[in-house]
């Protein structure tokens, strides 16, 4: 039998600690809730609307956790209606959130070997959290893609590992992808874990595929349920899923964290 | 103050139930903590087929204004998987169990109630919205004859009482339900999810990759209690109603146009704790109401 009998999730009325735009139509919001016990680095909540006109949950990764204060942090960009309406958000609205949903990067993956944290634009947020948890890699670096120099999370994630930074202008950094830059400072790793456009997923994957090492990538998908039953979240696996029995496994669910070789983008 | 309901001869001990592919098997909702399956008057699984069915291509879900757009394409584990992995898992509670049936032909569908013959299964839904091959990629439930037809082969082949599902992209819904009661089906249940589409501007592109999906949630509740109304007054056999259901004054609205039962659907999506509180609201409103039971309401709007 498949159930797991216990894998908790809660849908809970939260409440907006701070929030502050940090880029160009992009939000840092620390939200006081509950679910910040049970967040681990990879995996996201759904946030949904007051506005009962869009009714589904926006799925937004968690960026970080303060335990001690009970708060969890998301960045987000601001993309359609949802988005725009958590970004006019002030410090103790409301906010309705479920979660933790997905599996999270395997960070044990990382132990004793040489370690790329890779985060493409808006991917980046949840790099932050597998930097802040990562523990006894042989070495980290963080490799942050941007469009320009509005280089949000930077000084956060340099807290952690030293971190090297590509922009599509040129402006900071090595002109360029993230490939770009880990060619032009000759870095090196086992296991790479990224988040980021599907693009850059894909030249990560290339790129293992080429060095031998070994990639973890976060993948989204549109979205309804967010918990594994209407099916809408699918990627095309390379073997048949144990669970679904087809060549798809669910984003929400089975991922959104998965070894790259295992899915077909 | 008395909460069952029956259907084909099988008592719930509620008229709340699940709709189908809104709550895979019960176990995410389940084991998440969300929903005690033992409060359910029925749970109704996914869609199933005689073999495994990958589905549509992304992306398969869009949202709308008050509801949301699916284009799944019934992807399924397939009939051996839900009898070895999903019936066991139910078994545990105290609910009905309602296995929802797709096929591609008749013979499909056919293959799929005979191995659940012996299973321990209260009813079956059958699922008529599936293009059906033989007949150039019409759904089974949009022509009477088609409809008609299965219903006879199913009623002739299955060991549980037969609930058709019917789709309300059709002209009148009465002349499907009229068919599926000629044929013999036990019960109706209506209505699946209306025909829509979304159109990406910036993109420049249809928002599915199936380009049409069916359209669920609040936004065809008023669709789907007018047709419920509608089938009440035209059939005899009891009816299950749904779309768009958030909480318990929309599943009184069907049961006052002439449902019995009642499925929660996509606000499962918005809140996961709806079906039970739907059984709550409804136990509230017989006590603020002195309903002692549910015939008392059911069809009461004529």
């Amino acid at each position: 039998m498949e159930s797991k009998g216990n894998d908790l999730k809660k849908k809970e009325t939260a409440r907006v600690y701070k929030q502050q735009q940090i880029a160009p139509g992009i939000y840092d919001m620390w939200i006081t809730t509950t679910l910040a016990e049970r967040a681990k680095p990879g995996q996201f909540i759904s946030v949904y609307t007051q506005d009962k006109s869009t009714l589904l949950p926006r799925p937004i990764s968690i960026c970080e956790t303060d335990l001690a204060n009970g708060r969890l942090r998301i960045v987000y960009r601001v993309a359609g209606k949802g988005t725009s309406e958590f970004s006019r958000y002030k410090t103790g609205h409301r906010i309705d959130v479920l979660g933790t949903l997905g599996n999270g990067f395997p960070l044990e993956k990382a132990e004793g070997r040489r370690v790329f944290l890779v985060g493409g634009g808006i991917g980046i947020p949840p790099m932050l959290s597998v930097a802040k948890e990562l523990k006894n890699a042989a070495s980290v670096d963080v490799i942050v893609g941007y469009r320009d120099k509005e280089l949000f999370l930077a000084d956060d994630l340099a807290q952690y590992a030293s971190v090297h930074i590509a922009t599509e202008d040129g402006s900071v950094g090595t002109k360029g992808t993230v490939i770009d830059a880990i060619e032009a400072e000759r870095l090196k790793a086992d296991v790479i874990f990224a988040c980021g456009p599907m693009p850059m997923l894909r030249a990560i994957k290339k790129y293992c595929i080429e060095h031998g090492s070994q990639a973890f990538i976060s993948l989204e998908e549109r979205m309804a349920c967010g918990v594994g039953v209407c099916l809408g979240c699918v990627v095309k696996t390379r073997e048949v899923d144990h669970h679904s029995h087809v060549k798809n496994a669910r984003i929400c669910t089975d991922g959104p964290v998965y070894d790259a070789m295992d899915v077909e983008i | 103050m008395n909460t069952e309901i029956t259907i084909a001869g099988v008592t719930f001990k509620n008229p709340v139930m699940t709709a189908s592919g809104t709550f895979g098997s019960g176990m995410e909702y389940s084991d998440a903590g969300f929903v005690d399956l033992n409060c359910l008057g029925a749970v109704v699984t996914k869609g199933v087929a005689n073999v495994p069915w990958e589905g549509n291509p992304t992306p398969r879900v869009q949202e709308t204004y008050g509801g949301m757009l699916n284009a799944i394409g019934l992807q399924n584990p397939g009939i051996d998987v839900l009898i070895e992995r999903d019936l066991p898992f139910l078994k545990q509670f105290d609910t009905r169990i309602i296995v929802n049936v797709c096929g591609r032909t008749v013979s499909d569908y056919v293959e799929v109630v005979e191995k659940l013959f012996d299973q321990p299964v209260d009813l079956l839904e059958i699922n008529v919205s599936c293009p059906n091959v033989k007949h150039g990629g019409i759904a089974f439930g949009q022509h009477p004859r088609s409809l008609f037809d299965i219903t006879k082969e199913m009623k002739a082949k299955a060991k549980q009482p037969i609930i058709m599902k019917l789709s309300p992209n059709v002209t009148d819904i009465t002349e499907m339900a009229k068919a599926a009661e000629a044929a013999g089906s036990d019960a109706v249940s209506l209505i699946n999810t209306i025909t829509g589409m979304k159109i990406d501007v910036h993109k420049r592109a249809f928002a599915l990759a199936n380009k049409t999906g069916g359209l669920s949630g609040p936004a065809i509740k008023p669709v789907a209690v007018r047709m419920v109304y509608q089938v009440a007054n035209a059939v005899k056999i009891p009816i299950i109603g749904m779309g768009g259901i958030a909480n318990a004054e929309d599943a009184l609205e069907f049961m006052l146009a002439g449902a019995t039962g009642v499925a929660v659907g996509a606000m499962n999506f918005v809140n996961p704790y709806t079906t039970m509180e739907v059984v709550k609201g409804i136990e509230e409103y017989m006590q603020q109401y002195g309903i002692e039971e549910l015939g008392e309401i059911i069809g009461a709007v004529k």
